[in-house]
């Protein structure tokens, strides 16, 4: 994928032919890294922020479409499913949420923050050994997002903070790829591999990595800032020029 | 799951298992299901080992649909995706198991549905070919082709009413079921006829008599089955189903 820096809001793929693209004033904040580095944290202080700042704000996260959470979580507690399966579900998840929430949010202006998007299905196919060019065109259909912040972090400083913090699940530590003879073992090769693939996505589409490691404070402050100067680059851009045309070479400052 | 060896998928070759895999599509109402139940019968007297699948059977996503369905929640996308769920379910447990085990399985709907329908609800014709890009080929399709007023006949006087989804009415092409029905279907039926050439589907005239069109596929299966050999140790001439 080439980078661009006009990407925002469109077809990641063949898209959704059904749904005209009339112009999404909204915005569309991803924010994406692996289990347990803070991205629920960090939109929970992200979003009151922006709505003081007087902007509405709509969150959605993985797996948490009505209509499919339910049946995911039968399916992850049964331990039955392939992960062509599983990549299917979470697709439908997504085209869910995307369809009923995150379009017509755009549409009306909303900034949605998203917990997660598709690099997550991208990064754990990679690691879970299947088709990579498969799971890219399964999620054709997907807008791209505006903004992706990559919360970075590498695997040492992962695992006290999860460990202390909610503890490691089954699936978090790739418990199904049977990596290791204990969890902590396997989450730690789990993650590991995780994380390398991220690292990929993120130079492939230009995420603006930020520095995980940090306290939650430098994180936030950290985000506020790049989400601040997006917004202010592109309200300049729409009073400075009449459409239709390129966005503005925006350079985020990026970490190091 | 092994890697797909191009963009171009499984369905472009020949599936490598001792099994045969014989699937039969056709628009609601089209007999397919009817021929495809005296084809098991006929099979399985005769000796052979059969599976049979049936499209969005698998009880996880049943819930899922269930509920999408009575809030009218399903969007052409998701209407999709959950059906191939169902598909790499069935996949999984129902078709390569058997197929592996040399025996035949026989598929009421495939992968063509998926691009028959889906297509007519809108959503990209590359698309849902990509999403199933890793269902193996059939050794025999069957297409069973009947006039839209014949298969509204025929569902109409089985039942009370037209359902919901089958006549599109989620599409608003129409306020009438029937009328929703002829404009859904008519559309799902143009793209079968390009599909029959696409994918090599043998059509059968389903305005015909039961007995004749079975003759027709029972003769088209005894082609598809020269060379077939039966596994090993199973004689029996009643062979378990499901």
């Amino acid at each position: 994928m080439a980078r661009d820096a006009d990407r925002g809001k469109k077809w990641y793929g063949s898209g959704l032919p059904y749904v005209k693209m009339p112009p999404l004033p909204g915005h569309l904040i991803v924010i994406e890294g692996t289990d347990g580095v803070g991205r629920s944290t960090q939109i929970e202080l992200l979003s009151p922020w922006l709505e003081l700042e007087g902007y509405a704000v709509s969150n959605t996260g993985w797996t948490r479409s009505p209509l499919l959470s339910e049946t995911i979580n039968e399916a992850k507690a049964g331990h039955e499913l392939t992960v062509v399966t599983f990549s299917l579900l979470y697709a439908a998840d997504f085209a869910d949420r995307l369809e009923h929430q995150i379009i017509p949010a755009l549409r009306a202006g909303f900034i949605v923050i998203a917990d997660r998007y598709m690099y997550t299905a991208f990064a754990r196919n990679m690691v879970m050994g299947a088709d990579p060019v498969w799971t890219r065109d399964l999620f054709g259909f997907a807008l791209t997002p505006d903004l992706v912040f990559y919360l970075e972090i590498d695997v040492d400083h992962l695992l006290p903070r999860v460990v202390q913090g909610k503890g490691m699940d089954y699936w978090e530590s790739g418990m199904h790829l049977a990596l290791g003879d204990d969890i902590f073992e396997s989450f730690r090769r789990y993650q590991g591999r995780l994380i390398e693939e991220y690292n990929v996505l993120a130079r492939e589409f230009d995420f603006v990595s930020i520095d995980a490691r940090r306290s939650v404070e430098g994180i936030q402050s950290d985000l506020r800032e790049h989400v601040a100067a997006y917004l202010a680059g592109t309200k300049r851009e729409v009073a400075a020029r009449p459409r239709p045309a390129r966005r503005a070479n925006h350079r985020l400052r990026r970490r190091g | 799951m092994s890697a797909v060896p191009s963009r171009r998928g499984l369905l472009t070759e020949a599936h490598p298992y001792p099994g045969r895999l014989i699937t039969v599509e056709g628009i609601d109402g089209s007999g397919k299901s009817t021929q495809l139940l005296l084809l098991d019968r006929w099979l399985t007297a005769r000796g052979f080992q059969v599976r049979f699948t049936e499209w969005n059977s698998s009880r996880l996503v049943r819930r899922a649909m269930k509920r999408g369905k009575k809030k009218d929640l399903l969007t052409p996308t998701t209407f999709s995706l959950l059906h191939a769920v169902d598909f790499a379910d069935r996949l999984t447990y129902q078709i390569v198991p058997p197929l592996k085990a040399g025996m035949i399985v026989l598929a009421d709907r495939y992968v063509y549905t998926a691009f028959s329908r889906d297509v007519a609800r809108g959503v990209h014709p590359t698309w849902v070919r990509a999403v199933y890009r890793f269902a193996p080929r059939p050794d025999l399709a069957l297409y069973f082709r009947v006039p839209i007023e014949v298969s509204l006949d025929r569902l109409l006087g089985g039942r009370a009413k037209l359902k919901y989804h089958e006549a599109g009415m989620d599409l608003g092409l129409a306020t009438d079921p029937a009328e929703s029905f002829r404009v859904f279907q008519s559309r799902v039926l143009d793209i079968y006829d390009e599909l029959a050439g696409e994918y090599d589907l043998r059509v059968i005239d389903a305005r015909a008599d039961i007995p004749s069109q079975q003759r027709i596929v029972r003769r088209m299966v005894q082609e598809t089955l020269r060379g077939y050999e039966r596994p090993p140790g199973m004689e029996a001439p009643h062979g378990a189903r499901r």
